[in-house]
């Protein structure tokens, strides 16, 4: 230990074994020095402020987040992270049971996760659930949902591998497991080299407001900068969106911005310059503009305007309509209605925005953290006025994404960097950068009616719902168009008249997160179900199952699937765990309900993936992977289907991608489509290579296939692929196939085929609620999806458990305010200690357009999970909420309005 | 001059003339400067002898200002101490319990300060010193409101001292927040009694997150001293208490729940 006066000095401490020195500066943090000074890649950083705990290493044996450890005090320490503790006993007990239970899914939180956890194992080696919890408190996911990591510590060292073989309906580790277990995973803000210059956005602090620049050349000049980016360094389109006609949202303001954390300008610089620079230097004067705020501000006479092609700031709005609904339940035996509100939510991915741009060769080149490197490329080639063969996207992982990143966020400020100063430029959104300027689930406000007979039957269901879409179109009119399809519920309604208004206002743009608005239209129908059976005297499972949707029966939009409706069969499933809870009278307990259904891939249009495999000349089998894989298991499931379709062992087939050169376009990942459509895709890539093996070596189409070294032999018939003719990828033999699910546009009353499948979903959930605080405890969740075919169902698991760990939080704390809850302290997203054990129930009722009859299922978890809740808490207390999240002040509110003590 | 993290109080001393900011474990530091710090002077205190550890004394316990609430868990310390240990293990997280302090906590001054609640019930002091010497102000009077403590220029607060406690004294502490681990209470109470064939004596009551400073509720001590039971908590009892609303509750909830909670604590204490 030093004495005083280290100034600028230098620390030595031990790392991970070894010995390092750095020279760290007054108010570095050890985060900082470690990643950027000593390279320490595997330490990662989430929000600078010791709430997320993704930096976590141990200091002299204690965990710590080294992003609240001032450099100095390392200074004869013995500092480790995951790369020096995987090497451990408990290191390596944790990665291969981590692998087992696939309790990595994007990786970005694991490094902290498995570095708590060593810590707690070297006290207690085999610690209680109780003893996991409060050593991994501090540590937040986004993906798994907690109880998968819990397993993985509490079994660590005694955990088998799933007994799998990798076959289709096989769970089997995902293939990435070792890079995600192991530190090495790659993230927007590891790949960068270490001469890149830095880029930092100056943002707008108001909502509504105009500003003037400065003089930007003197105030480069005077800070040091490379370059100072703003609208005038745009050479194409000033305006990003994913969806034609509605690409409004500047890459820099002009004049005037619209929400709170608006870009307007971007330094480049030094890193280490740009790392301390304090933005409020910059030369920007501000005039702060009335703004308006709600919906119904946006919508009244005299609204300031967002946008001039936008009169009474309407984005848009949808609408599907069957049958005569006022006239049904003007007719109805009995009806119910309700008027409900939902709040931002924010996605908290634990991994903000960031990535680095180059110019290699005349070609822009950005490696980034997205959901969609193809529409990353087009917009960028937009923007940059390029055609697109200059702009080459490469993902590198995606510590989440849940929607967000299907938009571009720091893809054009490091390409314009690029471009400005010839030299690699990098960026990471700060936490509340990240909070600030990137999109949110738009907060609904929907009145909603709906009747029955008297023996429950639906008769009648009206809906009219308000999204708040913010300043920008970004996913909105997709919302606006998908909630009409999906506010019945998986349900036979002949009468049904839904409404969407997607409405202009000066927040932070609303766009995709996962369910696209139907999480939100679920909460009113699925509550006022309980409401209505209750009326109508009939058990409310009972009340569900009698109206579900069956094949053969028409949805609202006028769709038949002849096949593959499975919601009758996940509400069947609750029946022994209904039975059960309502048999239990614990004073404050109750037990909810809720469905759900979600169609996967685009509404009413294609939405086509193209894939690619091919085996080289020394028999390497290469499947061009592009779907992206944020966590979810894209690249397992995909590998796993085109193994099947090929006929070879999944550990054959090695991955490529996903990179705009090398993989083509398998879409974006959103719409739960991955599997369904880039698996369709693969399946036929495999097919068509089987194909072509098979008329090579003249064999029958179920021949068994063996590679073995540069040799195929089929049912006998050997060949020496090395002697064969290579084309100009290198493959001897290659396939490109694509996949287009059938759907076609809705007409004028929202009639027509959507999507060319649905999956279905069914939770249960139990709570105590504390009549006194209002605060509510869930105890346990059951979950009941249709998946059509679960190519692997550990990972379908992993899904169910992450899904509901988000519709949790939605509805019982999770509330984002501009301004307000901009971090990650004051907006909470649930910890280890929220989420009850999930019993998953897999209901397989094949679709038939899925591979091997498989449906999508990433949204659909989200689903029920909010309304089953909230349906436990009127079980429970008699008291119907009509708002999430059902903080304990709200629902304390609520029962003493109910007159409660 | 940059980072000082001095053995020796006269060297903090110069480095506090010198304009240097105070850090001890950093957890509040960090976020309260956001993501670009620029760099300045800094007096890291947990180097400093006076600040080290927790000490028995003739009239009872020292807590330097470097001890963290990890250290405050591990220590043996009698039962009355137990609300403040219960505090510790609701500060964050592992990780920051780890590194975070005590007197970081009460310096910091947040109306949400895990610590301060049971500090209170315990009657602790703030040691302050000063090239001048050193003085003593109680807990109370330390924190004058959100982010504000009577420390002046050149002063650094060095530990706590909690007096002697009552002998058979227990002590209980509660936070209330809408998630479980790493949350901001929307309300908190410590309470500390001594348990006698005669009733209840020593009581100390004190509320967190339910007004600028955390305060003592010294009416409803009173009331309970000599009896045995659970009262009903009522408004009168909570007239020391100036809750606002924000997003974690309404004033009125907070009051409503800080009664619950009193009487719930009361009930297990007794």
């Amino acid at each position: 230990m030093k004495d005083a006066g280290a100034d600028q000095g230098a620390v030595t401490f031990s790392l991970n074994g070894e010995e390092v020195s750095s020279a760290p500066v007054a108010g570095e943090r050890l985060s900082y020095t470690l990643r950027e000074g000593l390279n320490a890649k595997d330490v990662k950083v989430g929000c600078n402020a010791g709430d997320c705990g993704a930096c976590t290493v141990l200091v002299d044996g204690a965990p710590v987040c080294a992003c609240l450890v001032p450099s100095q005090r390392a200074d004869g320490a013995k500092i480790e992270t995951l790369a020096g503790l995987r090497d451990t006993p408990e290191g390596r007990d944790l990665t291969e049971s981590f692998a087992n239970t696939q309790a990595a899914q994007c990786g970005i939180c694991t490094p902290g996760m498995m570095v708590a956890a060593v810590a707690l194992l070297r006290d207690v080696p085999q610690p209680s659930e109780a003893e996991v919890k409060d050593a991994l408190g501090g540590v937040l996911c986004r993906c798994t949902g907690y109880r998968k990591i819990i397993e993985a510590v509490v079994g660590a060292g005694r955990l088998p591998k799933p007994d799998g073989d990798g076959a289709v309906g096989s769970s089997v580790r995902r293939v990435d497991a070792e890079i995600k277990g192991s530190g090495r995973e790659v993230f927007g803000d590891d790949a960068a080299p270490a001469n890149a210059l830095a880029v930092a956005v100056i943002r707008s602090p108001f909502p509504h407001a105009s500003f003037e620049l400065g003089d930007l050349q003197s105030y480069a000049a005077q800070m040091g900068l490379a370059a100072v980016l703003t609208v005038q360094n745009v050479p194409g389109r000033n305006a990003f969106g994913v969806i034609p006609g509605f690409q409004d949202q500047p890459v820099f303001a002009e004049g005037v911005v619209r929400y709170r954390g608006e870009a307007v300008a971007a330094i480049v610089g030094e890193h280490e310059l740009i790392a301390r620079i304090d933005l409020g230097t910059f030369p920007i004067s501000w005039t702060e503009l009335p703004a308006v705020d709600s919906v119904a501000q946006a919508t009244a006479p005299g609204a300031t305007q967002l946008h001039e092609d936008r009169e009474g700031n309407v984005m848009c709005r949808g609408f599907v309509n069957c049958g005569a609904a006022d006239a049904a339940l003007r007719d109805a035996d009995v009806t119910v209605s309700g008027e409900f509100e939902t709040s931002w939510v924010e996605h908290a991915y634990i991994e903000p925005e960031a990535g680095y741009a180059d110019v290699v060769d005349g070609r822009v080149v950005v490696r980034a953290c997205t959901q969609a490197p193809v529409m990353d490329q087009e917009q960028l080639a937009a923007i940059l006025d390029r055609p697109l063969s200059d702009v080459r996207m490469i993902p590198t992982a995606a510590g989440g994404g849940f929607g967000s990143k299907l938009d571009i966020s720091v893809q054009p400020y490091i390409a314009l960097a690029a471009l400005a100063t010839g030299r690699p430029c990098r960026i990471a959104y700060t936490r509340t950068e990240s909070m600030q300027a990137t999109t949110k689930r738009h907060p609904a406000k929907m009145r909603v009616k709906i009747g029955a007979t008297r023996d429950g039957m639906l008769q009648g269901m009206t809906f009219e719902g308000d999204f708040n879409t913010g300043a920008y179109s970004s996913w909105g009119p997709t919302v606006a168009i998908r909630v009409p399809v999906h506010a019945s519920g998986p349900y036979i309604l002949k009468d049904y008249t839904a409404r969407s208004n997607g409405v202009f206002t000066h927040n932070p743009p609303a766009g995709a997160f996962r369910g696209f608005g139907v999480p939100q239209a679920a909460i009113a129908q699925e509550c006022l179900f309980d409401e209505l059976a209750d009326a109508v005297g009939v058990d409310r499972l009972e009340f569900r199952i009698r109206n579900a949707l069956t094949s053969g029966q028409p949805t609202v939009c006028g769709q038949v699937f002849e096949q593959g409706v499975g919601i009758k069969a996940c509400l069947e499933a609750l029946r022994p765990a209904w039975d059960e809870a309502r048999a239990d009278k614990v004073p404050g307990r109750g037990v909810g309900i809720a469905a759900g259904w979600y169609g996967c891939g685009n509404t009413g249009m294609g939405n086509p993936s193209t894939c690619k495999s091919g085996i080289t000349a020394d028999g390497q089998i290469v499947l061009h992977q592009g779907a992206m894989d944020i966590g979810q298991g894209a690249n397992t499931v995909i590998a796993q289907i085109f193994a099947e379709a090929l006929g070879v062992p999944l550990s054959k087939v090695s991955l490529v991608g996903a990179d705009t050169d090398l993989t083509p376009d398998m879409g974006k990942t959103s719409a739960s489509r991955q599997t369904f459509v880039s698996g369709n895709a693969a399946r036929l890539s495999g097919e068509a290579l089987r194909a072509a093996i098979l008329r090579h070596a003249n064999a029958e189409e179920n021949a068994v296939l063996i590679i073995e070294g540069k040799t195929i032999n089929a049912d006998g018939r050997s060949f020496d692929l090395s002697r064969m003719a290579q084309n100009e990828d290198g493959y001897v033999f290659m396939a490109i196939e694509t996949y287009d699910p059938p759907a076609s546009p809705l007409d004028e009353n929202g009639q027509g085929v959507p999507y060319a499948q649905f999956g279905y979903a069914a939770h249960l959930v139990e709570v105590d609620v504390d009549i006194k605080t209002g605060q509510v405890r869930p105890l346990r969740c059951v979950a009941a999806h249709d998946v059509g075919r679960a190519i692997n169902p550990l990972l379908v698991e992993g899904q169910v458990h992450g899904g509901i760990a988000q519709g949790l939080g939605m509805a019982l704390m999770e509330e984002y305010l501009p301004g307000r809850t901009e971090n990650l302290h004051d907006y909470l997203i649930p910890t280890i200690g929220d989420i009850p054990p999930i019993e998953t129930v897999i209901i397989e009722d094949p679709d038939a357009h899925g591979p091997y009859g498989a449906k999508g299922l990433g949204e659909h978890v989200l689903i029920p999970t909010a309304p089953a809740i909230l349906n436990a808490i009127r079980d429970a207390t008699g008291v119907a909420l009509r708002r999430v999240p059902a903080t304990p002040a709200r629902v304390r509110a609520a029962l003493k309005d109910a007159g409660y003590e | 001059m940059g980072y000082i993290r001095p053995t020796r109080l006269t060297d903090a001393f110069d480095a506090l003339d010198a304009g240097a900011s105070v850090i001890a474990g950093g957890t509040d530091w960090f976020p309260a400067r956001g993501d670009r710090i620029a760099p300045g002077p800094m007096l890291d205190v947990t180097s400093l002898a006076e600040c080290r550890g927790i000490a028995q004394t003739l009239d009872g316990w020292r807590i330097g200002a470097a001890v963290t609430w990890s250290d405050v868990i591990r220590a043996k310390l009698p039962s009355a101490f137990d609300a403040l240990k219960a505090a510790a293990r609701e500060v964050g997280s592992v990780q920051i319990q780890n590194v975070a302090t005590l007197v970081g906590n009460i310096c910091n001054a947040s109306p949400a300060a895990d610590g301060v609640p049971p500090l209170l019930a315990l009657g602790a002091e703030v040691e302050v010193q000063a090239r001048a010497g050193e003085r003593r102000v109680p807990l109370a009077d330390f924190i004058t409101g959100p982010r504000k403590t009577t420390l002046s220029a050149g002063e650094l607060v060095t530990a706590l001292h909690i007096p002697n406690v009552p002998e058979g004294a227990v002590s209980a502490f509660q936070k209330l927040g809408a998630r479980r681990y790493l949350v901001i209470s929307v309300a908190m109470v410590a309470i500390q009694l001594r348990p006698t064939p005669t009733g209840w004596k020593d009581v100390r009551i004190a509320v967190g997150a339910c007004g600028p400073v955390a305060s003592r509720l010294s009416a409803l001590e009173q009331r309970l001293t000599g009896t045995t039971a659970a009262p009903r908590v009522t408004a009168s009892d909570l007239v020391p208490l100036s809750p606002i609303s924000d997003i974690r509750g309404s004033d009125g909830y907070r009051l409503d729940t800080v009664a619950t909670m009193i009487e719930r604590m009361l009930a297990d204490l007794s």
